[in-house]
């Protein structure tokens, strides 16, 4: 994969809750003995007192960070993905969202991060299972201003979340810190207007990087950062579905119920609008080094821009 | 409240759910009348809650793991003025908050149980919430014997043992029954004492439909910094001479007659005391 900074989500997440910490003394992290895995060994070792460990436990770790929200502390569950969008799903749904407790859920390692540990760790349906609970936001930053903008919003509000990070260190999509993040909120952080590529997580920078080869063969591209998966940009997406005739996803998830899922239930409503979903297959993923399983998937820069190409001839 | 108020206050309570089930056609009645004395004890002996100070950080918290005997708690609760006794006249009715599970729409209600296994993590949350603020505060945390099948109970009460949460008390309601026959033929989970002492708690048991001696032994505070477990033999479907041990009145609705026969029964009691 393409690398350009030398940070990853996690450690954007580490930094910027020891800043939010410093006033908020309600934070507290959580952990599944994944302490190592969400590089949150700085913050535990600057804030003991505001950590929590459960042990290889998922479920009860979800059923915790409930009654410690329902206490009035704002824990922050850090697991991988794959283990806490599946195994501790039925305490996401009871004790987090249909309980209204003010628990964020973060799926650290998510999509195809463990891509060479095969599809026990492989998390590429979290984003299917997550939006289909109400009352749970769900996210998927892109970049580390991205990150940070959206852990500081999500320590202010009362909202139940789930946030969906990867292990690579992050190439910046943006050029600047964010002002603030607004949940529902996708962004144009590129123009064009021969078709529209709409992205999120760890997958933008390649389509960004899939749009600079586009322009070069005489393809002007849009590109749209699709952060909020819950909720969505409504308003944005009517009115690139009005717009574009093309409209492309790509998304480090299963074409069922992802990015591309959410998308089409409002293209689906507007006519003249074709879409393709770039993604995974539905099947158990293949193993080895990611980049090569996201060339093998159409996931890598080329690829897209390849696949893009071919879609807009048909 | 005194020994024989308290009995007494448990046979009324029965009255309560045996005609708020009747009258809805639902309800879990053999849960809800096996653990009602335990529910006695604790809102009008024990619990440091009242409709004022509930949702308090201070005040005593109560998690119904086992959700399934709402009727039980929705009896207590508007009895002890959290809601209007009235507004059960809606219970499991078109939109109404008052459902088949608790819920905390329903003012008085902490968390929203009903899948089982949940209740003892939820309460090790609060109880290590109250550590860290330094509060006196109790969680109590009520689960019946078919439940202790679920995986999640023993993560949690590792959890529990591991940190020493000598302000959390959980309770089995241990009837021996569960909604296909008896617990020790569905899935035997003997000895459940030497299970939980084994995880760290201290383990006591008790007459559980004895709502005095049930106090007693709530409000006996352990020397040891264990969380403790009160095994509350209970008789399924307790108090209706044809309910008691009948697996299948787990969540059967009396008829007419039924209803009547019971109502009598319970009138006679009350009278005795």
């Amino acid at each position: 994969m393409e690398t350009k900074t030398a940070i990853t989500a996690n450690e954007v997440i580490c930094n910027t809750l020891q800043e939010i910490a410093q006033n908020n003394p309600q934070l507290l992290v959580l952990t599944s003995d994944s302490r190592g895995s969400a590089s949150l060994t700085q913050f535990i070792t600057r804030y003991p007192e505001r950590s929590v460990e459960l042990g290889i436990a998922e479920q009860n770790l979800v059923s915790v960070a409930a009654g410690l929200a329902r206490a009035g502390k704002r824990p922050f569950v850090f697991s991988p993905a794959a283990f806490l969008t599946m195994r501790s799903i039925e305490q996401v749904k009871v004790d987090v969202a249909y309980s209204n407790t003010n628990v964020k859920l973060i799926g650290i390692s998510g999509g195809n991060s463990y891509s060479n540990l095969g599809s026990s760790h492989h998390s590429l349906q979290d984003l299917a299972i997550t939006t289909a609970i109400p009352n749970l936001e769900v996210y998927t930053p892109a970049d580390r201003f991205e990150t940070m903008a959206l852990f500081e919003y999500l320590a202010t509000s009362s909202s139940p979340a789930y946030v969906r990070v990867g292990k690579r260190k992050l190439p910046d999509c943006y050029h600047e810190p964010w002002e603030n993040f607004q949940p529902g909120r996708a962004k144009v952080i590129r123009q064009g207007h021969d078709v529209c590529l709409i992205s999120a997580g760890e997958t933008l920078y390649s389509t960004i990087e899939a749009a600079k080869l586009l322009e070069d063969q005489g393809i002007s591209t849009c590109v749209v950062d699709l952060v909020s998966i819950k909720p969505l940009d409504t308003q944005l997406l009517h009115k690139l579905s009005e717009i574009f005739k093309r409209i492309v996803t790509i998304e480090e998830h299963s074409i069922i119920g992802g990015l591309g899922a959410r998308v089409a239930t409002i293209t689906a409503q507007h006519t003249g609008t074709c879409q393709r979903i770039f993604g995974f297959p539905d099947e158990s993923a293949i193993s080895g080094p990611q980049a090569e399983v996201f060339d093998y998937y159409g996931l890598s820069s080329t690829k897209i821009a390849q696949n893009v190409r071919s879609f807009l001839k048909d | 409240m005194n020994e024989k108020e308290l009995t007494k206050k448990a046979y009324e309570l029965r009255k309560d759910i045996w005609k708020l089930i009747y009258e809805s056609k639902t309800g879990h009645t053999g849960s809800s009348f096996s653990c009602i004395d335990i529910l006695t004890a604790l809102y009008y002996d024990v619990l440091k809650q009242t409709p004022e100070t509930f949702g308090q950080t201070e005040a005593d918290s109560y998690i119904q793991s086992k959700g399934h005997a709402v009727e039980a708690l929705f009896a207590v609760l508007s009895d002890r003025g959290y809601f209007p006794k009235e507004d059960l006249a809606n219970y499991s009715g078109f939109k109404t908050q008052y459902i088949g599970h608790p819920t905390n729409k329903v003012n008085g209600i902490e968390m929203n149980t009903g899948s089982l296994g949940h209740g003892l993590g939820i309460g090790v949350g609060i109880a290590l919430a109250a550590k860290q603020d330094h509060l006196a505060k109790q969680v109590y945390v009520l689960m019946g014997d078919g439940e202790q099948a679920e995986g999640s109970v023993w993560e949690a009460a590792m959890a529990a043992g591991n940190y020493r949460l000598n302000n959390l008390t959980a309770i089995i309601d241990h009837n021996g029954l569960q909604i296909s026959g008896a617990t020790k033929d569905v899935m035997n989970s003997e000895p459940l004492a030497a299970k939980y002492e084994a995880f760290g708690f201290d383990v006591k048991t008790v007459s559980g439909n004895d709502p005095a001696a049930i106090s007693r032994i709530l409000r006996t505070k352990s020397a040891e910094s264990k969380p403790q477990l009160v095994i509350a033999q209970t008789v399924k479907g307790k108090g209706i001479s044809f309910m008691e041990n009948q697996a299948n009145w787990h969540h059967k609705v009396p008829s007419k007659e039924q209803y009547e026969q019971g109502l009598a029964e319970l009138n006679s009691r009350l009278e005795e005391l």
